[in-house]
């Protein structure tokens, strides 16, 4: 049978998408891919995130096997360098000639670079693929001072990786009056400039670049303005040039600045030949984004398998999260009165700008900015698409609805059903609707089922609120479960745990669960278990989590890291130099955790015991910084040293961290004691906090560090220590037993109805009559504690289990390797 | 058609089953290849794969938790490093992504466990 051949030039994101949305569609072509680049596709979008974590391979959107089991043959390293209408031939770079039927050039964009003398010198770096981010992660190390040019999407984006790069100094040079002038107004460009000021970017607008300076790398800016900036290392990001050079030389039209013409068919002005992506100019425009550019080659792939469709055209409404900072504009930006009316919100304090565009009418919304808070995105621009018409008072879609009845949900039920939801993958309100209907009931399902929310990202939020909007209204009673072994939610789970004194995992399933168990349920059900009553995790070693099952942090590589409890952060010289004598002895790395004790890493899971036994004979004790459970209590040093200390942090805190040791919990637990109001132990970011008064003690509760940093809240005001004591015994029982699984105290508060005052009542007035009960289970808590490890080390047979090599327990895994850092070792993998 | 392929199976003694602690994971060693040994007591079960999850190249498959999943409860293994799923049976991701792992064949005798070696 003939199998048109179809050459795709580019191996992007969207000549990728091309493939796959061809192969979905027919598999009567024989398809070819030349990319220029050593790897397959990745994901451009998220490139920033290359430095904060994410791999290559977690960028990469498919595997080597994708392109082969397919039937695609890929070249990759190999540019296509001519292209032979004539003769439908097109030839590469290593020299392979491939006749074609149709061609799809999907070739993409590459970085403008202004013509600024010094533009080569060392240091100068531009910023579009993951071997450039490879050549400015190398460069940084040695550099202190860092700048951008370009106060774009892209330039900002890029300023974002030099900070997580670690320079200390990053400035970004532009040379327009405002940041974003393409997607935002002037207004919100300053307050966009002003928060970005405060996270520590130097920004300089309205300025020229004349030179880049320096002997060989370079050394300083110099502006048109005379003035200079001293720098190390140069980003630039100034804007994208489309790759039409291969179509200009086959003689295919391009546009005067750039871009391979094409019709609504995306054919080039040879009928065999298609442009996608960002080296297309459809009616004079190039769009820059991805969206438009997987609906360009949804339309190629349409056509070449006999169902035409047209591209007309595309939204260029986007969201994204820049430094931390919301920024959206959709539908008509800048449309301005008189042509419409314009309902603007600011707030200069929390940095937030909202505008709303609407018609002269009232009626429907046309478009708009917001900075600093863009929840509403993704209903804004769902009115804009579908023209919803708008409510009486329109100000409510930026400010909320202040007073009346809050309707939750019903913007998501009210879209039409053409409503498009995922405009990565073009997934309408409809398809998810069905999708639900069909059974799926979750995200995930609808990911897997849809591709909804697989490219950007930016819709999940509205997927999830239909998803459980489709639900509620077909009568599907939404219930918060574990998973899909137990019907119940932790709360309920924990009281038939509880009622019917179960106490292993295997009778919890027989009882109230169904199949085999998983990972989701085991360690919640491990904790409910340890919770009530506190036995030995690692008797039922196989339902702990990682952590829990070997009682030590598993780290990159496979080793264990070690932590001693130091209570209160107070340890003698002796204990610190056995410490040091044991991290000599395994060869493990040693660090002062944030919580003031000793971390030790690099453990061989066969050595775990050694060590262990050798800190007990010392008199140490597990830390517990690998259980979902107390972690330390912070201090600072108090009234006995401190000239300012009203009492006795210290002492305070190591008798707190004694009480509640080994307890398990829903989440990690950490408190902190302050001796003074200067509050040097942060005790305000701690899940319980106390701060020293003239009278007593101030107690806060719920405060959190890490992603979203929360400060805790005044529980009780000048209480005595027994006071204190009793207050936090009947809070965290309380969180024990009724929070979800790993949920932090300050999101269980957050969810809390009542919230604070609430919380108050029920710990203080005992407005739920539980009070005396709670007292009581904390106390048989902190009655029964133990150290795992010291169970461990004694018992031989619970020993046995830490050994890499059931066959060879002598034996240590062999792929873990160690490599010398700062005269220490490091894992190398 | 109506043949019969016969594959070499080597049977390679790993260990004794109370060596494998009940409805989880041990390591076992094979010259130079590693390969996690499941004892799905719930079931009555064992299961075999490679100890290495495909998605950080971590040996750590071993120490996963294992469980079943959905209507016809498949048997699997969660990588405790960022939770990726894998089935026992086919040794295909659960949890969406292209990942495949190996699975091995085990026979149980007279209190010794066996990984059949293709």
């Amino acid at each position: 049978m003939f199998q048109p051949i179809i050459v795709v030039v580019g191996n992007g994101m969207v000549g990728y998408k091309f493939c796959e949305k061809l192969l979905a569609k027919s598999s009567h072509f024989n398809i070819i891919v030349f990319g220029e680049e050593s790897r397959i596709a990745y994901d451009r979008v998220h490139l920033s995130e290359y430095f904060n974590g994410k791999t290559a391979s977690d960028l990469s959107l498919s595997t080597e096997s994708w392109y082969a089991d397919n039937g695609i043959k890929l070249h990759l390293n190999d540019p296509v360098q001519e292209i032979n209408r004539v003769e439908k031939i097109i030839h590469s770079l290593k020299g392979f000639t491939v006749k074609y039927d149709y061609l799809v050039l999907a070739t993409g964009s590459s970085a403008f670079v202004p013509d600024i003398p010094g533009v080569e010198k060392e240091g100068v770096f531009v910023y579009r693929t993951i071997d450039d981010l490879d050549l400015i992660k190398n460069y940084a190390v040695n550099a202190r001072v860092g700048a951008v040019m370009g106060g774009g999407l892209l330039g900002l984006e890029a300023a974002k990786a030099l900070i997580d790069l670690g320079i200390e100094e990053t400035h970004v040079i532009e040379f327009a009056p405002r940041l974003m002038p393409r997607q935002i107004d002037s207004v919100g460009s300053g307050m966009l400039l002003s928060k970005l000021k405060s996270l520590g970017l130097n920004i300089h607008l309205n300025k020229n670049t004349a030179a880049f300076v320096g002997e060989h790398k370079i050394e300083a800016l110099k502006f048109n303005d005379d003035t200079s900036l001293p720098i190390d290392m140069m980003v630039i990001s100034a804007g994208i040039r489309p790759r039409d050079e291969l179509a200009k030389l086959a003689g295919l039209h391009t546009g005067t600045r750039g871009g391979i013409i094409v019709n609504e068919k995306m054919q080039t002005s040879d009928e065999c030949i298609f442009a996608i992506g960002e080296c297309a100019l459809y009616e004079s425009m190039i769009y820059g984004l991805v969206a438009p550019g997987y609906e360009m080659a949804d339309v190629v792939a349409s056509y070449l398998s006999g169902n035409e469709k047209g591209f007309y055209g595309y939204d260029m409404s986007t969201k994204l999260k820049l430094i931390g900072v919301d920024v959206a504009s959709f539908g008509d930006a800048f449309i301005a009165e008189p042509d419409c009316r314009t309902i603007v919100f600011e707030n200069t304090h929390k940095g937030v700008y909202k505008r709303i565009n609407i018609s002269n009418d009232g009626k429907y919304l046309l478009g708009g900015i917001l900075i600093g808070d863009a929840d509403a995105y993704n209903m804004l621009l769902q009115t804009v698409n579908n023209k919803i018409a708008l409510p009486p008072s329109p100000e409510d879609l930026i400010l909320g609805s202040r007073g009346g009845e809050v309707n939750e949900g019903a913007g998501v039920m009210s879209l039409p059903d053409d409503a498009l939801i995922c405009s990565c993958e073009a997934v309408s309100k409809s398809a998810i609707c069905s999708a639900v209907n069909d059974g799926a009931c979750s995200v995930d399902d609808i990911k897997k089922c849809t591709k909804a929310g697989t490219g950007c990202g930016g819709c999940i939020p509205l997927v999830k609120d239909l998803v459980v909007g489709i639900m509620k209204a077909n009568g599907q009673y939404v219930k918060n479960v574990i998973c899909e072994h137990f019907e119940y939610s932790r709360q309920e789970l924990f009281d038939l745990v509880k009622i019917n004194k179960v106490k292993n995992y295997d009778l919890v399933l027989d009882h109230f669960g169904k199949g085999d168990g998983c990972e989701v349920c085991k360690p919640a059900v491990a904790s409910i278990l340890s919770s009530l009553w506190n036995d030995v995790i690692v008797k039922q070693d196989t339902i702990q989590d990682s952590n829990d099952r070997y009682l030590a942090n598993i780290q990159k590589g496979g080793t264990y890291s070690v932590v001693p409890r130091i209570p209160g952060g107070e340890i003698t010289p002796d204990k610190l130099i056995v410490i040091g004598q044991v991290a000599k002895k395994y060869g493990l790395y040693t660090k002062i955790t944030g919580g003031q004790r000793i971390d030790m890493f690099g453990a061989h899971v066969n050595d775990l015991p050694e060590i262990w036994e050798e800190l007990i004979d010392a008199g140490f004790e597990s830390g517990h910084a690998y259980g979902k459970a107390l972690r330390t209590v912070k201090s600072c040093v108090g009234s006995t040293w401190c000239r300012f200390g009203l009492h006795d942090s210290v002492s305070f805190a190591i008798e707190i961290e004694e009480r509640y040791k080994g307890i398990r919990a829903p989440h990690k637990i950490k408190g902190g004691v302050s001796g003074c109001i200067r509050e040097c132990a942060e005790a305000q970011s701690k899940d319980f906090g106390i701060i020293a008064t003239e009278k007593g003690w101030n107690l806060y509760v719920c405060g959190n560090g890490g992603s979203k940093p929360q400060h805790a809240q005044l529980l009780a005001a000048d209480v005595d220590n027994e006071t204190c004591i009793k207050y936090i015994d009947r809070f965290l029982m309380f969180y024990i037993k009724t929070a979800d699984p790993l949920t932090r105290t300050a999101t269980w508060l957050n969810k809390m109805e009542g919230g604070m005052s609430y919380l108050k009542n029920v710990v203080i007035n005992d407005s739920l009559g539980i009070a005396e009960k709670l007292d009581e289970e904390m106390q048989q808590l902190v009655d029964t504690y133990h150290c795992e490890w010291k169970e461990v080390v004694e018992n031989p047979a619970l020993r046995k289990r830490f050994a890499h090599f059931v066959n060879a327990p002598e034996e240590k895994d062999p792929s873990v390797k160690f490599e010398a850092m700062r005269e220490q070792v490091k894992a190398k993998w | 058609m109506g043949t019969t392929t016969t594959v070499d199976i080597e049977w390679v003694l790993a260990c004794y089953t109370d060596d494998v602690p009940e409805n989880g994971g041990a390591c076992v060693k094979h010259g130079d290849e590693q390969i996690a040994l499941y004892n799905f007591s719930r079931r009555g079960e064992w299961y075999a794969t490679q100890n290495l999850c495909p998605h950080k190249q971590q040996m750590v498959l071993s120490r996963g938790m294992i469980g079943s999943t959905g209507d016809d409860c498949t048997p699997k293994v969660a990588c405790p490093f960022h939770k990726k799923a894998f089935s026992l049976i086919s040794g295909a991701c659960l949890t969406g992504e292209d990942y495949q792992i190996k699975t091995y064949p085990v026979k149980v005798t007279d209190g010794k466990v066996y990984i059949g070696i293709v």
